[in-house]
This record gives C-alpha cells, structure tokens and sequence, in this order.
C-alpha cells in the first residue's frame, strides 16, 4: 500500500512514476503470487491477473487530447472523469492515459471546449 | 446538528489528490463510479466502505484487482446496512477515532433487496452513511426492473410490446420513505449536479448517526446513451423535474432546487434508448405524475 507522507510539488514529468502513484494512489503494478500468509493478500489496487487487463488503456477508441491554451483550469473535467485519470500538475491538468477509458465526459463537460477526442 | 456553515467547504480545487476508487472496470462513462469516487474523495482516507452485490462491488472487486485504495468490503446482497453497522461498532470498539463508515449501493440493493437492513440501520441510528447509487435498474444482472424503475421503462423484466409500455409503475418514494424513519440527514442529489452532491455527501460525513443520499447515476450501458453525455442526462432529469434536489433535516424537508420552469421531458426521455418506444400518451402519464409530486412537494417542502 502506499503510505501516507506528502510528495514534493514537482511536475508531473519531473515526479517518478512511484511519487506520481503516492500523490494520487495510482496503482502500482505488482506481480501476483498466490498468497501463502493473510498478509499477502491483496491490499492496494492493481495485480497482474492474467484474465482481465489490469490497465484499462485499452478500452480507448478515442483519447483525450487536451489543448493548454484554451484550458483556464477551471477542473470541471477532474470533478467529473468518471476513472479519477484526471491529474492536477501545477496550474495544468494532465490525463493518465494507462487507466483513461476514452469515454469522453471530460472533452462534453469542458466550458471550453479545450480537450478534442482524437481517434488513437 | 451540524450547521452547514461551520463544515469546512469541498470542492475540486482544495479535495485530496488522492483517488479511492482507481482502475476499476466500470464501462466507460459509467455514472455510479463518479458518485463512487466523489464520495470517497470527500470522506477521505480513514474511510470503510461496504458494497453489496452490484455494478460498484463488480467492478471494484476483481480478485486479485482491486480498485479500492481506502478499507473495503463486499457484503451478502440484503446485507450492506447491517455489515457497515458492525464495521462501524467494530472500529468503535477497537477505539478507532476520527472514521467513517460508508455504504454504495444500487436501487435495487437498496429500495428492494437491502432495505430491510437498512431500515433496521436507521432504527438503530448507526454510524453509518448509507449512499444509494439510483441507476433506475438491476444492471449488474442485465437490465431488470427494480422499484426504483421509472415509468415506460423497457427492461428485460418489463419489455416493451403490445401488451405493456415498458414499466408500468412510477418510481417508489425512496427519499420518503427513509425520512419516514425520522433520519438526523437525508438527502437526494444527481451526479448531473456534482457540487451540490459533494456538499451533502460532507454534510453527512460530519453527522454522527445513520445518514442517507439517494445520488441519481446515469449507466449508459442500461440506458442506451452515448458514454460522454452521462452527466449532461444526470442534470437534464432534475432539469426536466424527474429528479428532485432535497434534504431532510431536523424532522424538515427542505426542496433545494425549485426550477421556475421545467426542461422538457419528451427531450430527456428521447435522448435513451430505453425510453425511445414510448407514446405520447406514456409521455404523457410521465408528465402527469411529476406535475402531481411537485404539487405537493411545493406545498410541504419549501
Ligand atoms: C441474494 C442475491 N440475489 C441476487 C443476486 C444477483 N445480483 C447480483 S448484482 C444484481 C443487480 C444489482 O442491482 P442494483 O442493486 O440496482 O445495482 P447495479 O448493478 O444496478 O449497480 C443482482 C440481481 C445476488 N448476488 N444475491
Ligand atoms: S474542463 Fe476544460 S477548461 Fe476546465 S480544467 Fe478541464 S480542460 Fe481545462
Ligand atoms: S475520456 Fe473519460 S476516462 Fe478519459 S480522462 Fe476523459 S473523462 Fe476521464
Ligand atoms: S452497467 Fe451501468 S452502472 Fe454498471 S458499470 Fe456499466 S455503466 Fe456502470
Ligand atoms: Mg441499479
């Protein structure tokens, strides 16, 4: 599980991927072994699981694409995206494309019309 | 009470970054995973959640996934009330402080199958938040009626043909019927209006006692409508007067929203595919029996 203490406020590109999933509880991907002890059950989000995807990127027929100069950050689309794959990232929003389903409410709700969906 | 006032503000700018509910395998869109995860934003960390069987626990269970980064559980379909109330005397005993227990469950885990247990919860004044995600049908399963079904609903229990218009029985007065139990807080509230649901989802979180929100969430999947218009049709039904914004609070309702006018209903209606084969006449029987529910809802609530 991940723990509790405060990330420094870095962009996102200058966060590892481990300070990205403490800020905002992102799974972190961890090889599943058939537990032995309580303790190894699962806690935390994501295993592999060999049955289903255990990352959802590839729901996506379309992607958000969002464009910064139109966007007045007002996190209309972080309140709403129904998988939480929104990302706040210093004044700028950022989508975290392996868990984003594509579905669109964030580029529908924009007052801005500043996210497009683009055909992958 | 808890005066409003005095409870710090939630909104998207200052809630935690952190997400609860992350990586489920919610369709795309999917209206009860955003009142899931809002929910869960407000509430926080310290946070134990009780899912019965249904589309939340479904997607948020998948062992050895698991899409829940706070305590969770899955509980017997009828039995959520009841489970969260022991989580909560659990907590309690172990001298746990500064908790809150949670309850998500559909209309059908809640105005059918669970409410005796959570009647029960509410007699007892437990500690629990018990939040009902309304997707107006047993969607889990495929789509079958719940009493939560609106009228002219087409359903795989309640199809539409020649001999019936889809459901032939309106909405139960869920909301109502929880105050009926004389509840400390009660509220209703659609994921079409965010804000408003965020603020009585933290007013209830700073309730002691059972607490109860009925959230209308849309299922694009169970109503036949485009993924990304699933908050725009959440709002269009408390538009067109579907849906009603209220709380019950101190032995008083209270209309939160009393629109001067109301969208139209042939417009909401015609936008799903599970309402496109009704008639006029249907459309009708609609209208009728909101005009009669506001009637009285203005003459006792505001
Ligand atoms: C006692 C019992 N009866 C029936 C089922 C099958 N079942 C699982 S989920 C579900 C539908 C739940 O509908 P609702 O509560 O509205 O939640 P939704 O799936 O719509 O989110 C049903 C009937 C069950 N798991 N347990
Ligand atoms: S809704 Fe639009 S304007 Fe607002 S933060 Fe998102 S992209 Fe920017
Ligand atoms: S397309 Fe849907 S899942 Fe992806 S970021 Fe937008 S709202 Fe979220
Ligand atoms: S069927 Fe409906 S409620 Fe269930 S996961 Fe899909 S969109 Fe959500
Ligand atoms: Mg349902």
């Amino acid at each position: 599980m991940v723990s509790g203490k405060l990330v420094k406020r870095l962009t996102n590109d200058q966060l590892t991927n481990d300070q990205i999933i403490e800020k905002m509880s992102r799974p972190k991907h961890t090889e599943y072994k058939t537990p032995t002890h309580i303790d190894d059950y699962p806690t935390g989000p994501q295993y592999e699981a060999g049955f289903l995807p255990e990352k959802n990127a590839g729901w996506r027929t379309f992607k958000p694409v969002v464009n910064h100069d139109e966007c007045i950050y007002c996190l209309r689309c972080y309140l709403l995206c129904p998988d939480g794959t929104i990302m706040k990232d210093n004044g700028k929003i950022k989508i975290d494309m392996d868990y984003c389903k594509g579905c669109g409410v964030c580029a529908h709700e924009c007052p801005k019309d500043a996210i497009e969906m683009v055909k992958e | 009470m808890t005066k409003v006032l005095d409870i710090p503000k939630v909104n998207a700018k200052n809630m935690t970054e952190k997400e609860f509910f992350y990586g489920h395998k919610a369709c795309a869109g999917c209206g009860g995973s955003i009142a899931v995860r809002l929910a869960l934003k407000v509430l926080g960390e310290r946070t134990y959640s009780a899912l019965p069987a249904g589309c939340m626990s479904a997607v948020g269970f998948i062992y050895p996934q698991m899409a829940f980064n706070s305590n969770a559980i899955i509980t017997t379909f009828p039995g959520s009330a009841s489970m969260a109330a022991g989580i909560a005397a659990g907590a309690k005993a172990l001298g746990q402080k500064d908790f809150k227990t949670v309850v998500f469950a559909g209309d059908g885990g809640t105005a059918d199958i669970g409410f005796q247990a959570l009647s029960g919860m509410i007699d007892r004044n437990d500690d629990v938040l018990y939040i009902c995600y309304d997707n107006e049908a047993y969607m889990n399963t495929g789509i079958q009626k719940s009493g939560l079904t609106p009228y002219g609903t087409k359903t795989t229990t309640t199809p539409a043909g020649q001999n019936i218009p889809g459901t032939i029985t309106h909405k139960k007065n869920l909301f109502e019927i929880i105050a009926a139990h004389d509840i400390a807080y009660a509220a209703t509230a659609s994921i079409g209006y965010p804000q408003d649901f965020i603020n009585k989802v933290n007013k209830a979180k700073h309730v002691k006692g059972a607490t109860f929100i009925h959230v209308y969430a849309s299922c694009p999947t169970g109503w036949g409508t485009p993924t990304e218009t699933s908050v725009e049709i959440a709002k269009d039904a408390v538009d067109a007067g579907l849906i009603f914004l209220a709380e019950y609070e101190d032995g008083e309702y209270k209309l939160n929203r009393n629109p001067k006018e109301f969208k139209s209903v042939e417009e909401y209606l015609k936008k799903q595919g599970r309402f496109k084969h009704m008639s006029d006449a249907d459309i009708q029987c609609v209208i009728e029996n909101r005009d009669k529910k506001w009637e009285r809802m203005r003459k006792n609530w505001l």
